[in-house]
């Protein structure tokens, strides 16, 4: 169980190669093996979504899966987001909107939104909390945050 | 002035934002400033425990008990300690004398140290979840193998888990009842009341156990300075938050310690509402392995653990008696209130069934009350605070109860309340009830026109039938019982969509249970009164800024920047934002160049912290203090070297300060010599007092027992407000989790006392499409006399009424408002067997039969 295995994957355009255990999931690996503590563990089991990431793209769980699957893969986290010194225009949104509070749950939104964003460049209100679903927040009562992806589709559009 | 409505999506919370502010005093408060807090926690740079990493850190984890209700017959680490990676293995055995009580934090009574939790279970386990070792390894995962190897053998006891019948056991032999509190709050004479009563109308009613539940679980960093067991050095301890002073003294004494040895840290928090931040038995663990192994230690707290072990809160039953005169008055309030206490006291003691007790009567005049709590220990998790404690429950209770009296009175519901709320020209209002060792005070408010504008707001009179006209409380008075039901339209329920002709706040499609379908067609035409809707409304008064003081100390630094430090706390509620408006309109300065410190003992000798809604009140005050005498000092000092009079200067943009005649210097030249600095300790002996009224629109689907939110309305008074994106944001999300205590959240226990919500999926926490569109506004007519700046808080009035609004609410959409007993959480299963029970709309006469209590 605690035979090393070696991990390459590309972490918001850094490549890594890594030796983990087997058992070691995405998120700590995230964590814990690279510094990157942007994405958050709230739950451990898969529904809170504090821990969204992106892999190859697509939103996904960092917390139930284990970093030996993404070798070869690629990886973006929240770090990744922000352009140097300015924000991406969904962290100004939510800025904007009061859309985070403790912030612990806030990089799970992002990474979700982003995605769901690029698919859906144009959503309504009920897209967006569909699309939201899946994640937790304990602070802001969604409200804010609905606000802030609408708002910020709308920036995207405008190519801000 | 209509600041705060927010038409969904629309809102116009963004004023002011990234302006290049020219500023004055008093430009900053009551602006929505982006929030300081929001770069590094938008940017995944944000700091929160299980992001400190110390080198040669060691991980706990927890060895926690199965059972209920169990004595320890031996603890067999034998296996354990051969597993890799461990370190070590520390049982009651091995901390023996160390395992001192856990002191009560708010209001001690030496009565209750009898029940005080200590921090491992050391003969006998109480609840399942309770520590019983704790173990060190030298990674989390090889502590939490090693933890699986440790044999625990355990005598069964017999479980008490209903607070409210007689115990088959007792949780402590000196104790036989399991009753550890009696608590009673009494004003009026209540016999002479009750035999004046043109009526007098019950209600039972019972709030499910659920807990605040952070996103982050609570973590510890546990690091001794070298040989800090042996008195050189220190230890400091990240995690703590909200009350780090008091946790610092706490430890002191377990330990055995000076306090000036050791410092607790507040890092980023990912979210506390009442429950994180006190002194658990993992305060006392942590730092003491560390000590003993000479080694940092970090424990981090899982999700699975963390719904068993974090202080519990809501779970009370009351039997409430309202005696009102004919013309609906309320004479006089009775309660008998059980409170299921878990199976220790914590740090909050009796705090939260104390705090029912003093606010059960809420806003509403009353000649009489009498009131008593049985606080009873069961082998449950023990309890705590969660946002509003006490008071979401007794609001619910209460506006349950005026619900049942209109209906058997006849007199509309928002009329009977109407006529009994305190007016304001009765401010200041001595309750005539106490809480937290204070006399209660209500110190301004205008409740009445709270309820007319929420009314308004919510077209809550004009959607439902509120009262027959000319129907008053004579009209019913000629019944004998007195229980006589208004009468309501026949049609009402049973084509009860038309009875809210309001339009839906949203048919989400993620919703699927919307009365109208995207071709027009309705489910409810298919399955006639399949869905019913209903509107409740709950009026409430909250308590905020409690005392005794909160301190804060300012100063310039060699670039003239202000610093701020104080002693209360940040678990995500902006107050390093709100500290930085007030100090930087108490100089002249943009908040955005102001640093904000909380949460560190080495930073201020004394503070309280955050909770109870304190922390704009008191910290706010405090710093408004400090920066506004530090403001005196600078302009003496600017005045001296420019040879102006003080009075002629000012500070503006970029930190000049600039006199008469073209005159000036900067902060930074006037901060180079030392002395611009100052500590100021904010004391107030009396509470502010919040108020507001919550509106609630469901949806009931009658065929699986769910209740939609479709609305929430909120309108509320809190006093001056210093960001109002801060304070929508406390708003929303306390009307978040109070649909979530409302209609999902509840912690479990099945007959035997075991745990049944241990993870998310057996525990809900309302999501995006549980939450409906939040309509807010401020009424912003009664700033607080009691403190410089008038401001009251905020972080409790979004929860605190919700309950009430959707009990009533569903009553409402059920038609059975005049039904003897009610609950929260109105989860589907019971609203389902509520529906069963009572399959259609009442008559008039079997609403009276059912209506009529035993006195």
């Amino acid at each position: 169980m605690n035979e090393l295995r070696e991990v390459a994957v590309t972490v918001n355009g850094t490549v890594y190669d890594e030796r983990v255990e087997p058992r070691l999931t995405l998120a700590d690996f995230l964590r814990h093996s690279l510094g990157l503590t942007g994405t958050h563990v709230g739950c451990e089991h898969g529904v809170c979504g504090c821990c969204t990431v992106r892999l190859d793209g697509a939103a996904v769980r960092s917390c139930i899966l284990f970093a030996v699957q993404v070798d070869g893969h690629r990886i973006e986290t929240v770090e990744g987001l922000a352009d140097g010194e300015s924000l991406h225009p969904l962290q100004e949104a939510f800025s904007d909107h009061g859309a985070l509070q403790c912030g612990f749950c806030t990089p799970g939104f992002l990474m979700t939104a982003i995605e769901f964003l690029e698919r859906n460049p144009e959503p309504d209100e009920d897209a967006v909390r569909d699309a939201l679903s899946g994640s937790l927040c304990r602070c802001t009562g969604y409200q804010s945050i609905v606000a802030a992806v609408l708002d910020a589709a709308s920036r995207l559009r405008q190519g801000a | 002035m209509d600041r705060m409505e927010t038409p969904p999506l629309a809102k116009e919370r963004t004023d002011g934002h990234d302006e290049p502010s020219p500023v004055s005093p008093r430009r900053l408060v009551g602006r929505s400033v982006r929030r300081l807090e929001d770069p590094r926690r938008l940017r995944g740079e944000g700091t929160y425990v299980d992001d400190v990493h110390v080198p040669g850190m060691l991980h706990a984890t927890v060895v926690r008990s199965p059972r209920a209700h169990a004595r320890i017959r031996s603890i067999d680490a034998t296996e354990a300690k051969a597993a890799p990676g461990i370190v070590a293995i520390l049982g009651a055995r091995e901390l023996g004398g160390d395992l001192r009580p856990i002191p009560v934090r708010l209001v001690p009574d030496e009565r209750l140290l009898r029940y005080l939790q200590r921090p491992l279970a050391t003969n006998r386990v109480r609840y399942v979840g309770e520590p019983v070792a704790l173990v060190v390894a030298r990674s989390r995962a090889a502590a939490e193998d090693a933890a699986e190897r440790v044999e625990v053998d355990y005598e069964p006891l017999p479980p008490v888990t209903d607070a409210s019948s007689a115990p088959p056991a007792p949780l402590f032999d000196h104790t036989p009842d399991n009753l550890a509190s009696l608590i009673e709050e009494a004003f009026g004479n209540i016999d002479a009341a009750f035999a004046r009563a043109e009526r007098v109308v019950r209600l039972a009613f019972r709030t499910g156990r659920h807990s605040a539940v952070p996103m982050e679980t609570r973590g510890l960093v546990a690091v001794p300075d070298r040989g800090a067991a042996e008195g050189r050095g220190r230890l400091t301890v990240w995690g703590p938050t909200k009350v780090t002073h008091f946790n610092r003294s706490v430890l002191a004494a377990m330990l055995g310690w000076p306090e000036h040895r050791i410092r607790l840290v507040e890092p980023d928090v990912g979210g506390g509402f009442g429950a994180r931040g006190e002194f658990y038995p993992e305060d006392f663990l942590v730092p003491c392995a560390a000590l003993r192994l000479g080694r940092p230690v970090k424990w981090i707290e899982d999700r699975v653990e963390h719904l068993s072990a974090i202080n519990h809160s809501r779970e009370q039953r009351y039997e409430l008696a309202l005696a009102l005169d004919s013309d609906g008055r309320f004479l006089g309030l009775r309660a008998e209130i059980v409170n299921d206490m878990g199976a220790y006291l914590r740090t909050h003691g009796t705090v939260v069934p104390g705090l029912s007790a003093g606010m059960l009567p809420g806003p509403y005049e009353m000649q009489a009350y009498r009131c008593r709590v049985r606080c009873v220990l069961t082998n449950k998790t023990p309890t705590g605070t969660y946002r509003a404690p006490g008071r979401f429950e007794c609001n619910a209770a209460r506006e349950r109860l005026i619900d049942r009296a209109a209906r058997l009175t006849g007199i509309g519901r928002m009329d009977l309340r109407m006529r009994n709320l305190v007016r304001p020209e009765r401010m200041p209002f001595a309750r005539g009830t106490s809480i937290l060792g204070e006399e209660v005070v209500y110190d301004s408010g205008d409740y009445p026109a709270a309820l007319a504008e929420a009314v308004a707001l919510s077209g809550f009179r004009m959607s439902v039938p509120d009262a027959v006209p000319g129907a008053g409380a004579r009209a019913g008075a000629g019944s004998a019982s007195g229980d006589a039901p208004e009468a309501r339209p026949e049609s009402r329920a049973g084509s009860a969509a038309n009875a809210v002709p309001v339009a839906p706040a949203r048919e989400s499609g993620a919703r699927a249970e919307s009365g109208t379908r995207s071709d027009g067609g309705s489910y409810g035409r298919e399955e006639p009164g399949r869905y019913r809707y209903g509107m409740g409304l709950a009026c409430f008064v909250e308590k905020t800024g409690t005392g005794p003081f909160e301190g804060a100390r300012a100063f310039l630094d060699r670039s003239g920047a202000l610093v701020v430090a104080t002693g209360a706390a940040d678990l995500g509620q902006g107050l390093e934002t709100c500290l930085a408006q007030i100090a930087g309109d108490a100089l002249g300065v943009d908040h955005a160049g102001i640093t904000v410190r909380h949460g560190d003992t080495d930073l201020i000798p004394h503070g309280v912290g955050s909770f109870a809604s304190r922390g704009t009140v008191m910290a706010g005050n405090a710093v408004h203090e400090a920066v506004s005498e530090l403001r005196t000092r600078v302009l003496e000092r600017a005045a001296a070297r420019l040879g102006v009079p003080p009075g002629d200067l000012a500070i503006g943009p970029g930190g000049l300060v600039r006199g008469t005649g073209g005159r000036s210097c900067t902060l930074a030249e006037l901060a180079a010599e030392p002395g611009l600095e100052m500590v100021r300790y904010f004391r107030c002996e009396q509470m502010a007092y919040s108020h507001g009224v919550t509106v609630a629109r469901v949806k009931v689907d009658t065929a699986t027992g769910l209740v939609v939110p479709e609305r929430i309305w909120l309108l509320y008074d809190v006093g001056r407000v210093v960001n109002p994106s801060i304070v929508a944001g406390q708003i929303e999300g306390g009307v978040a989790q109070g649909i979530g205590g409302s209609l999902l959240e509840e912690l479990r226990y099945d007959d035997t006392g075991q745990f049944l919500s241990g993870s998310f999926m057996d525990y809900v926490l309302p999501g995006t499409t549980d939450v409906p569109t939040i309509l807010h506004r401020d009424l912003g007519r009664s700033p607080s006399p009691r403190n410089p700046l008038g401001v009251k808080g905020a972080g409790e009035v979004g929860i605190a009424g919700v309950g009430g609004a959707v009990a009533n609410a569903v009553a409402d959409a059920l038609a059975d408002a005049e039904r003897e007993d009610d609950e929260l959480p109105l989860t589907p299963e019971r609203v389902w067997k509520r529906v069963r029970c009572n399959p259609s709309p009442q008559t008039p006469a079997a609403a009276a039969a059912g209506g009529r209590n035993p006195v």
